[in-house]
């Protein structure tokens, strides 16, 4: 009998990742919204090449052109190219994602990690201070660290990183008390394994599927806040290409060119609802609740 | 009941002196302070430097920083928010009616985003996977995409120039309808979404199958039977989403020149007027402080579930 069970064909594992992204590969908003992503990627590494004009040469003599044959998307107030100037502004858009999300993701898993695992003094004294950012409006942030800096993009961005850092740090310590509760980790600690083991090689690794789940959602909500700011004047400035800066000087002629502000708030609408579905996707695949 | 309410009260106070310590922290951070600012290349440099130093001993910008701490808590002990650099009158002139704007503005914008968010969301938990839902919650995606100040100038350009059904510059009771529709419409996608989930959520339990057997129709099953159990839910996200109106309203109102404190906020960083941005900071957090807890009272006293104890 027993001999007979050990002839049964072995299935060879599938690893997780691999089975993780054939779900994903089948799922239509993921592939959608990787789909707009890979096309925003793409654009900004090739933006010299693909842009038909220089994004900051000035011509008086074409301003205000409607969209054309010569100007695909029109020209803004002072004759550029608003397709050049779209193309580059995804260079801005996506840096501005990265480094938003980079320094709220990082800094927020960190101290999750600390007041998830750590003692109960850290846990209470870390949580305070979450509970203290917390009260504060996530714009009400953004506007603090904005008014101690000076708007600039660099700026911009540190303050709508540093403002996601309290929600990072929420979530990867509710997961972290969760995982440390399942019978898997207190079996790795009964097989004698250290704190620091059990903290990056069995808890962190279950935290990730919730983390990028939220850096999903919480990424084009940062670069919609980023880009607000850079359209009230407390982020990028102009003459740079980025989308919400655009708008600083187009918005007066929305009357007589309405394409100066149709581009641009259409490139980031787009973008952001790439992203979202993207994000719809992951959570499908990666959160087995939903 | 009361006890828990005092003791809610009394949390409070940790937290806004907390905010008051950050938003004051702000200052030693800040490179230039207002008195620079303000005489920044309008003066010879002389003059300019008497004024400067003339202004930073008027308002204490000389003292060290915990002094001008204290002296700033015991101000805001009498009711005295400091008084603007820029504009030369005392904050709280200038933040009294724009505050009273802004709760306008947001009121307005609430009511519209419960009104068409309850109501999407309802309606597609209703018809589950059928178009409705199916279009419900891709305008929902779409509202959540969106950029405020892109719907803004959209919204303009199609009532203003386009259906010209408004005046380009609307003065009076009009003024109030297209940045409220601008924000309601952007908060009503994530309230639909809270709305249609814990709609489906409630018409799975079993009293609503009970309530079908004895045969409600329909629409008293929804309106009468699920409807005040979802809404505990809904009313939570509504608390947390009057901080996401404060936000939103700082780029309307920068669109459509409504005089709240969120184009306030944006002209007093500019400014660099600090008792400006300080005060609108403060007095924001602390709104958004009580209206949280007025959701949480409430919350707890629509669903008897929910104990009083913090």
């Amino acid at each position: 009998m027993s001999e007979a069970l050990l002839e049964e064909p072995v299935f060879e594992a599938v690893p997780r990742w691999r089975q993780l992204l054939g779900r994903l590969l089948r799922n239509r908003s993921a592939v959608a919204g990787s789909t707009v992503l890979l096309i925003l990627v793409l654009l900004a590494a090739f933006a010299p090449l693909i842009a038909p004009y220089d994004p900051f040469k000035i011509n008086p003599a074409q301003r205000l052109m409607p969209p054309g044959a010569l100007h695909w998307l029109g020209t803004d107030e002072v004759g550029r190219d608003l397709l050049s100037r779209i193309i580059h502004g995804t260079r801005y858009f996506l840096l501005i994602c990265a480094v938003t999300a980079s320094i709220s993701a990082s800094i927020g898993t960190v101290l999750g990690l600390i007041a998830g695992a750590g003692s109960s003094l850290t846990d209470g004294i870390i949580m305070r201070m979450i509970d203290i950012l917390l009260a504060f409006p996530y714009i009400l942030m953004v506007l603090v660290v904005v008014a101690i800096l000076g708007p600039s993009l660099w700026t911009g961005m540190a303050a709508v990183g540093i403002a996601g850092i309290p929600g990072y740090a929420r979530l990867v310590r509710s997961a972290v008390l969760t995982i440390k509760a399942e019978d898997y980790v207190v079996s790795v600690r009964a097989l004698g394994a250290s704190e620091a083991e059990i903290l990056f090689r069995t808890v962190l690794p279950n935290v990730l599927s919730p983390l990028i789940v939220y850096l999903s959602f919480a990424t084009p909500l940062a670069a919609l806040l980023a880009s607000a700011l850079s359209f009230a004047g407390l982020g990028t400035q102009p003459p740079a290409p980025e989308w919400g800066a655009m708008l600083v000087n187009s918005r007066t002629y929305l009357f007589s060119a309405w394409w100066a502000v149709a581009a641009p708030g259409t490139a980031l609408f787009i973008s952001i609802f790439g992203m979202n579905i993207l994000g719809n996707g992951l959570r499908d695949v990666l959160d087995p609740r939903s | 009941m009361g006890r828990y309410v005092l003791k809610r009260l009394l949390l409070l106070v940790p937290v806004v002196i907390g905010i008051m310590l950050i938003t004051f922290l702000m200052k030693a951070l800040i490179p230039t302070d207002a008195a620079t600012a303000i005489y920044q290349g309008q003066l010879s440099e002389q003059d300019a430097a008497q004024a400067i130093a003339a202004l930073r001993a008027k308002y204490h910008l000389d003292l060290p920083w915990y002094e001008q701490f204290l002296l700033y808590v015991g101000d805001l002990a009498h009711g005295d928010l400091g008084e603007s650099i820029r504009l030369r009158k005392p904050v709280i002139d200038e933040i009294g009616y724009r505050y009273v704007n802004t709760i306008l503005l947001t009121g307005a914008a609430l009511a519209i985003a419960l009104v068409v968010g309850l109501a999407t969301g309802i309606l597609a938990a209703a018809r589950r996977n059928t178009w409705l839902d199916v279009t419900a919650t891709t305008i929902g995606l779409f509202g959540i995409s969106m950029p405020a100040f892109f719907f803004g100038l959209l919204l303009i350009l199609l009532c203003s120039v386009w259906l010209r059904i408004l005046p380009v510059v609307p003065h009076g009771p009009l003024a109030i309808v297209l940045p409220a529709v601008a924000l309601g419409l952007i908060e009503a996608a994530p309230l639909s979404r809270v709305a249609r989930s814990s709609m489906i959520d409630v018409l799975r339990r079993d009293y609503i199958q009970a309530a079908r057997a004895r045969g409600a129709s329909e629409i008293a099953l929804i309106l009468c039977h699920a409807l005040p159990n979802a809404l505990i839910v809904v009313l939570t996200v509504v608390g947390l989403q009057i901080g996401n109106l404060l936000g939103g309203a700082f780029i309307v109102e920068t669109i459509f020149s409504w005089h709240g404190i969120g184009e306030l906020a944006v002209n007093a960083i500019q400014w660099r007027d600090f008792a400006l941005t300080q005060a609108i900071i403060l007095i924001s957090a602390v709104t958004y402080l009580v209206i949280n807890l007025v959701a949480d009272i409430l919350y707890a006293w629509l669903d008897p579930r929910v104990e009083l104890v913090s």
